[in-house]
């Protein structure tokens, strides 16, 4: 969705038209915290799920959270939101799902993105009118945190 | 005279002890707010949140590259242009005395076709061009705008900033806290969240500052040269994925002059280095 070249055409399809298969981001519904059904039908990846986490121009998850099993292959883990080492043990995939597609319905005023939302911006360039991550970035990405256990 | 003599020691520090002082996150230089409804605890400069060796640079002006510029500023300042035949010196005369005052002081109101105006160095630079000099306005972020300014901003070096944000410039400095606060971009985020909410902490690699401007205009590594603080805001803004506004436009000016206000005291240091 943000390769370079063809970011518009790209965006504008996610914005307008969800997948098929997929949950379009106007029709997540959070439920006490939980987002129950996945926004795919195809399984999260975990590779892939790392890959869109690490990427600075996908998740960029470590701009603000440290992931200390990944330090030995990925510099600069930022210090704003919980390390999100054991993240597994604590929350289940319906709740990681909720923090990423829209972190604000928990904590509105929160500094980290959501993730799968289009409404509610202001001042964003046509470029970028679509979601941050697909909804296939969120269901890997998710696959990838339940990775991500201490016990 | 109190106020002077803190500030007299706090320019000290920041010349002397501030960068040899060890650790970064313990030991920033930072003065009291200058009102009791300041957002902030304690005001510090984005000087205290770069490495040794960037303040190093700063701190000495023959290694400061900003000061190339500053030599153009110099030049500039003798130069005739225009079809009135005058240069800067013409009305001004030496800088050093005629400009004390202003890069301290600056966004302020001033009077245009009758009318109070918010303006900048930038703005008013262009002003003096146009209409006393009969000289074609300078871009924002060209050589020569960026000589100008950084000259004029560094003869006030070390003052304190102070702007006036009372009277006929309250309406802006609300129009620039509202966009402070504003949350803009794909990534949704204020200037807040990062500078107030954050400052001191790692954002990946970056050290997050309180976002203050007494440095600008800065020469930056990431630039390769010297860049406008609008440039910066526009930096930001299309970091986090938003529409920046444009220099020199009204959104901006009245930003400076919001952001004048939470750096009030902190001593100008144009140029700075910045990475
Ligand atoms: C700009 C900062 C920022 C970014 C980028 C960010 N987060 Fe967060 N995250 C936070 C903060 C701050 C919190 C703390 C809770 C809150 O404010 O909502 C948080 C909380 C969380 C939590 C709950 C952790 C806990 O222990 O309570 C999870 C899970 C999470 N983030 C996952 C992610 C994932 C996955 C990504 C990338 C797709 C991401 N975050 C990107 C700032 C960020
Ligand atoms: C996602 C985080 C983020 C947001 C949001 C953000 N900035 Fe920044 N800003 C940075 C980083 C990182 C730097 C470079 C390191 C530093 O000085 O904090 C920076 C630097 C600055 C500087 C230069 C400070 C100096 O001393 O050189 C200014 C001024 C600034 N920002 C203003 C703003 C304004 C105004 C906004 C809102 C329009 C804004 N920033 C939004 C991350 C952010």
């Amino acid at each position: 969705m943000l390769i370079k070249t063809a970011p518009i055409f790209i965006a504008l399809a996610l914005a307008t038209t969800a997948q098929a298969g997929e949950i379009a981001p106007g029709d997540v519904k959070i439920v006490d915290g939980s987002v129950a059904t996945p926004l795919t039908d195809r399984p999260g990846d975990v590779e892939r799920g790392k890959g869109a986490f690490t990427d600075r121009k996908a998740g960029n998850c470590l701009a603000c959270h440290l992931v200390t099993s990944l330090l030995d292959e990925q510099q600069f883990h930022g210090e704003i939101g919980p390390p999100l080492d054991g993240v597994a043990d604590v929350y289940s995939a319906a709740e990681l799902r909720a923090q990423i597609v829209n972190s604000k319905a928990a904590n509105p005023a929160t500094i980290m993105p959501a993730f799968y939302r289009i409404t509610g911006f202001n001042r964003v360039p046509e470029k970028f009118a679509g979601t941050i991550l697909s909804a296939q970035q969120v269901e890997d990405i998710i696959a990838y945190l339940g990775t991500l256990k201490d016990e | 005279m109190k106020k002077s003599i803190t500030f007299a020691a706090l320019l000290g520090l920041l010349s002397l002890g501030g960068y040899a002082a060890a650790e970064l996150r313990d030991s920033y230089v930072f003065i009291e707010p200058s009102d009791a409804d300041h957002p902030l605890d304690e005001v510090i400069s984005g000087y205290e949140f770069r490495s040794h060796e960037t303040r190093a640079l700063q701190a000495d002006d023959f290694e400061n590259p900003g000061y190339l510029l500053l030599d153009q500023g110099i030049e500039l300042w003798e130069t005739v242009e225009g079809e009135a035949g005058k240069s800067c010196a013409s009305c001004h005369e030496d800088a050093e005395d005629s400009m004390a005052g202003v890069g301290s002081t600056y966004p302020k109101m001033v009077e245009r076709n009758g009318k109070p105006v918010l303006t900048n160095i930038e703005n008013q630079i262009n002003h003096c061009r146009t209409e006393n000099m009969g000289a074609a306005a300078w871009k924002y972020d060209k050589p020569d705008m960026l000589g100008m300014t950084v000259m004029i901003r560094n003869v006030d070096r070390g003052e304190p900033v102070n702007v006036s944000i009372d009277g006929d410039a309250a309406p802006y400095f609300e129009q620039g806290k509202d966009l402070y606060y504003q949350r803009v971009g794909q990534l949704d985020m204020a200037c807040s969240n990062c500078h107030e909410d954050y400052y001191g902490q790692y954002i990946r690699a970056d050290h997050l500052s309180q976002g203050q401007t007494n440095g600008f205009p800065t020469y930056r590594f990431k630039w390769q040269g010297v860049g406008s603080l609008h440039r910066r805001f526009s930096g930001c803004m299309k970091n986090i994925r938003a529409e920046p506004f444009a220099k020199g436009g009204e959104e901006f000016l009245a930003l400076e002059l919001y952001l004048g206000y939470r750096g009030q005291g902190l001593p100008v240091e144009t140029p700075s280095v910045r990475n």
